[in-house]
């Protein structure tokens, strides 16, 4: 079947506008990927925020200068700076660019979330069964699997041209028999808690599982929302993964059969407790008691249900090194209004908005390890940020920033 | 099965890489060249080559690097991949809106991109190659 615009797709195209220009790229785009036809989108998540060059600043200059503007509800990725704490992001040079690209896209008529989780802010939340175009790898995982929206891999440039089009090429994880599961994981009984579980499966899930959509069986039914989060980063890190199905979790796999869709798994294989200490064991390059230069959290940004239990956690003496934590304008907002942002500060921690410590240069020395509670961090950090990285759970982060030194709990 | 990505015409030098690259991260965006160290033809230039990649892989950035240098003239003049994607499709479509800068990408199967290898030029209109 041959590629094809819909009478009213047409009339848009012949309107020789911003989004008829938005709209033959994404077609050109179509037909490179195989699409038949343009779907209308709900939402989309702009991935474009990070300065990579001149070309960056020029797509989104060649949209503006031609009147566009976003037709969707569109959120935007972290960026390259804070824009809401000036100076606490080094370098002025790309820094100039990173805030300009950032504003840029507000010209568009992009909502200033500057979140790579936009899925935590209550009117971003993609329904059910909705079709959507966002970019940034665990965003995508997290509204593919967690909420049950359907959006391919977007990237650069496709995900704002989307956004602007109103329509997205149907392919991929858009069509339902691409979303069955493929293989199965076993995750057996053990005694890790949920959290470190979790980053355990989607480290081993993404690094064996080479992109095929997974079915998981055997993650508590108590596993929380920040827990599949922390899930899907880590396997959207290791490897090509859009989508996974947490068998009685996910909203597309009440039962085995709703995830393979009738069919059987390609392949089984199975996590015990050894196996998946083992994978967490693959996120640390030093080892315990090793010095650290700083702990950070929030990579994808923190939730306030994440704030709410690292809180009663920050009893005793303070932190005796930089201690960031990455969340989004509405839950420092929320905490700000509760006070809470009061006692994080008095503990010693700095709130990031607008951006990721992983991207950006907000720590100034990293002649020690950096700690973190998350599998993404931990696997982007040493290549990113050149320093050495020590994994662990919130409570271990804690006591690590108490003491200077990586402890072990 | 023969299939332009990106349609368009050039005429050059090959470059074959031997093993797959992530454009972000494994091509500098200011000069074009190889910088990925495990890479076995790190530090090739791409400029002004035709580029024979198996496939590519990695960051969806790799569309920025390509555009970007596709726009400060470091990149390539075609590339003939031996995989679909869509990744580097867009990088080449952006540059071509933008700075007018035409790449093709044209996709070849395994047994095409073998017997393409050994050739020092080729020619491509379309989803033509032809061996000079």
């Amino acid at each position: 079947m041959m590629f094809a615009l819909t009478p009213e797709q047409q009339q848009t195209l012949d309107a020789k506008d911003g989004r008829s220009a938005a709209l033959d790229f994404v077609s050109t785009y179509a037909k490179a990927v195989g699409a038949t036809r343009l779907i209308p989108i709900a939402s989309a998540h702009i991935d474009g925020c990070l300065y990579h060059g001149q070309v960056s600043l020029d797509f989104v200059k060649h949209f503006i200068a031609l009147g566009a503007k976003v037709a969707v509800p569109t959120t935007l990725n972290v960026g390259s700076v804070d824009l809401i704490h000036p100076g606490l992001v080094r370098g002025e040079g790309i820094n100039a660019n990173g805030r300009e690209l950032m504003q840029a896209h507000l010209a568009l008529g992009c909502k200033p979330s500057f979140t790579c989780a936009p899925y935590q802010l209550a009117d971003a939340r993609p329904a059910l069964g909705s079709h959507v175009a966002w970019g940034e790898s665990n965003a995508i995982c997290f509204a593919n699997s967690v909420c049950g929206a359907r959006t391919e891999r977007y990237g650069d440039f496709i995900d704002l041209a989307c956004a602007i089009a109103g329509f997205a090429p149907e392919y991929g994880l858009h069509i339902t028999e691409n979303r069955r599961a493929k293989w199965l994981l076993n995750v057996k009984p053990n005694k890790l808690d949920h959290a470190m579980t979790a980053i355990a499966v989607g480290h081993f899930k993404g690094r064996v599982g080479q992109g095929r959509i997974a079915g998981i069986n055997g993650l508590s039914l108590f596993t929380t929302e920040d827990e599949l989060k922390g899930l899907g980063a880590a396997a959207a890190s290791t490897g090509a993964v859009g989508l996974f199905h947490a068998i009685g979790l996910t909203p597309e796999a009440p039962t085995f059969e709703a995830a393979f869709q009738g069919f059987e798994p390609e392949q089984v294989l199975v996590l015990d407790e050894t196996g998946l200490l083992a994978e967490l064991a693959m996120l640390s390059t030093v080892k315990s008691g090793a010095r650290l230069s700083a702990v950070s959290l929030g990579t994808p940004h923190f939730s306030l249900a994440e704030f709410e239990r690292l809180i009663p956690l920050l009893k005793g003496p303070k932190a005796k090194i930089p201690f960031t934590i990455n969340t989004n304008r509405a839950a420092l907002e929320s905490l700000s209004e509760r006070g809470l942002n009061k006692t994080l500060e008095d503990f010693g921690v700095t709130l990031v908005v607008d951006t990721c410590v992983y991207v950006t240069t907000i720590l100034d020395d990293l002649s020690g390890a950096v700690m973190t509670n998350s599998g993404k961090m931990a696997y982007y950090a040493p290549a990113n940020l050149g320093c050495e990285i020590a994994f662990g759970s919130l409570a271990e982060c804690v006591a690590s920033a108490q003491s200077g030194f990586v402890v072990r709990l | 099965m023969i299939h332009a990505l990106v349609n368009g015409s050039a005429s050059g030098e090959t470059l074959v890489l031997t093993a797959p690259i992530s454009f972000w991260g494994g091509i500098s965006p200011e000069t074009g060249a190889i910088i990925e160290k495990r890479h076995p033809q790190f530090g090739a230039r791409l400029r002004g080559k035709i580029l024979m990649l198996p496939a590519a892989k990695g960051s969806s950035s790799g569309s920025s690097v390509l555009a970007e240098i596709l726009r400060n003239g470091t990149g390539p003049i075609a590339i003939i991949l031996g995989a679909q994607d869509a990744i580097l499709a867009t990088g080449s479509m952006v540059a071509q809106a933008l700075y007018g800068v035409i790449c093709p990408i044209v996709i070849v199967d395994h047994d095409q991109f073998e017997s393409l290898i050994t050739a020092q030029k080729l020619t491509i209109s379309g989803d033509e190659i032809k061996v000079v």
